[in-house]
């Protein structure tokens, strides 16, 4: 009697399981694309209509972001237009028809801006760089800014005095998980030490002040950043030529958002009327020599 | 116990129970609206082939960093428990410090302790100090594995019935010989599948060191999982822990059962 009862359960059980799961199958793939149409602001897809909700790490690191550090904000403060990526996603919020208040920007770390499922953020601009395997799981925009690979060490340590790529190959060095870096140090410089991987800018930075590797490889304006503020006697010791493709960031968006459409049309006009480059020349060093 | 139909019927009975309930929970899961997506993101084979090589390289180091920790983990442990179980006002002092080091050990977050020590230690830019993120990853394994597996020794120490330490020191042995030739080995022997258990949980653990840098299964899993944006190499990763760790637990049963079945023979 008691078997029986508990075998009933368990079937009644799963099929509670199976009506939970099967009963909005094919609700959400037609709103995509009937939206596609218009970038008007009221037809926007959007998380929350009316309202510009832009993600990106916290804390929020300079050039990227700038401004005193506001609670919840460590470091600077997305809200204030100040640093490259908050005056872009500004920039493009102008675009699409958004005042300044109405731009909302929530934390994202980077490891969550790619989980699958519906995103919290219309899109997320977080140095995230474009890669084709990647646009397989989210939409990317267009470029917002074309990257180089720098390299960060400290003054007076034998990496210091290398001049070339070929020298650098007996040194340990550091990335940021989920950055080209990484795959720039494995590919190009290819070095006898096994490359460390940090989950976070603190970590890694703490790693290169203790000299647990000898150097960092960022990319250019974070390695400015990092050189100058982050590690004492630290110094850029150049960048590295281009690799293969151009690297470039883009915003990160859910897969099939009919957004990324009206948000690239954004950075086109941006581009085109030369509002891109002015920003940068306002919040980003490029100068360094070139590593050959 | 009941009859040998009765007990077939049974088998026959969780049989058909498991397999119901296995197969609604499938149909559940891959109808679910998300499904595609999920299969795509975490359960894609031609990432899984992919990125498993290089995991399997990098597990080899959780391999190291475990073999490595658990030897230290064992002795230092069994000094501590020793120590707390020391009599006598004497001791106090000592007894109370290993008291302090389980109560601290245990109550940190092991990924804490991991992040204190491999970027604090080096920090201090002593010449004598060693800088590899991996060697300090160990220590702090070592460190909080040693508060909890002297706990599970204690256990064990304070198990022994304390007649046996009486008669031991009746028949002329020091309270040293007692400890380390009467109650010891009863203890130890008592306390193996919890230390298995804790050994385990050590396996799993190694995955942390992964915080300071060092490519260990997990790290390059995440590595992998943020140049592809897709999550099957964690997939892969899990696997290959799950791999390691099964044998050790279904042998900690054993161990379990045999202890069991030699007990019950002798009656005690």
């Amino acid at each position: 009697m008691r078997r029986a009862f508990a075998i009933l359960l368990v079937v009644m059980l799963s099929i509670l399981a199976a009506g939970c799961g099967g009963s909005s199958n094919n609700a959400s793939d037609t709103t995509a694309t009937s939206a596609a149409a218009s970038c008007d602001k009221g037809s926007l897809n959007l998380v929350h209509s009316g309202q510009l909700t832009v993600g990106t790490d916290n804390p929020a690191f300079p050039p990227w972001f700038g401004g005193n550090e506001k609670s919840p904000w460590k470091v600077s403060d997305p809200y204030s237009g100040q640093g490259y990526e908050s005056a872009v996603a500004y920039a493009v919020a102008n675009k699409l028809g958004f005042a300044k208040r109405e731009v909302k920007w929530i934390v994202v770390p980077f490891n969550t801006s790619f989980a699958p499922g519906p995103k919290k953020f219309d899109f997320d601009i977080n140095q995230i760089s474009f890669k084709p395997a990647r646009a397989g799981a989210v939409d990317f925009s267009a470029s917002y800014y074309n990257v180089h690979q720098a390299l960060v060490v400290v003054k007076g340590t034998p990496i210091a005095s290398a001049t070339s790529i070929a020298a650098l190959k007996p040194y340990k060095f550091g990335a940021q998980l989920g950055t080209t870096s990484y795959d720039y140090i494995v590919n190009n410089i290819k070095p006898t030490k096994k490359p460390a991987v940090f989950d976070t800018n603190d970590a890694a930075v703490a790693a290169l002040k203790n000299k647990q590797i000898d150097g960092l490889v960022v990319d250019l304006p974070t390695a400015f950043y990092i050189s100058a503020v982050q590690v004492p006697n630290g110094k850029i010791l150049g960048q590295f030529p281009t690799a293969g493709t151009p690297e470039h960031f883009g915003m990160v968006f859910e897969k099939g958002n009919s957004l990324v459409r009206c948000v690239n049309d954004a950075l086109t006009t941006l581009r085109g009327d030369g509002a891109l480059t002015s920003l940068e020349a306002k919040w980003l060093q490029a100068d360094a020599p070139v590593l050959k | 116990m009941t009859g040998d139909g009765e007990g077939r019927r049974g088998v026959a009975v969780a049989l058909l129970s498991t397999v119901i309930f296995f197969t609604l929970l499938a149909v559940a899961i891959t109808h679910a609206p998300g499904w595609p997506e999920v299969k795509r993101t975490f359960f894609n084979w031609d990432e899984f082939k992919a990125s498993m090589p290089e995991i399997a390289r990098a597990f080899l180091l959780n391999v190291r960093i475990f073999l490595i920790a658990e030897v230290f983990i064992l002795v230092f442990a069994l000094v501590l428990a020793v120590i707390r179980s020391l009599p006598g006002p004497v001791f106090f002092p000592l007894r109370a410090l290993g008291i302090a080091y389980a109560d601290f050990f245990r109550g940190v977050p092991t990924i804490l302790v991991i992040a204190l020590l491999g970027f604090g230690a080096p920090a201090l830019q002593l010449s004598w100090v060693p800088l590899s993120t991996t060697f300090w990853g160990i220590v702090a394994l070592v460190l909080v594995y040693t508060a909890y597996v002297s706990e599970v020794y204690r256990a064990g120490i304070e198990s022994v019935h304390p007649s046996q330490d009486a008669a031991a020191r009746s028949l002329g042995l020091t309270h040293w010989q007692s400890l380390s030739r009467v109650v010891l080995p009863q203890a130890v022997r008592r306390v193996i599948p919890p230390l298995l258990n804790d050994f385990i949980g050590l396996q799993k653990d190694t995955a942390l060191v992964g915080f300071l840098g060092s490519i260990e299964a997990f790290k390059q899993s995440q590595i992998d999982a943020a140049a592809t944006f897709n999550y099957t190499p964690f997939v892969a990763a899990a696997v290959l822990f799950v791999a390691l760790t099964i044998p050790l637990a279904r042998f900690t049963d054993w161990l379990v059962a045999r202890d069991r079945r030699r007990r019950q023979a002798t009656g005690s």
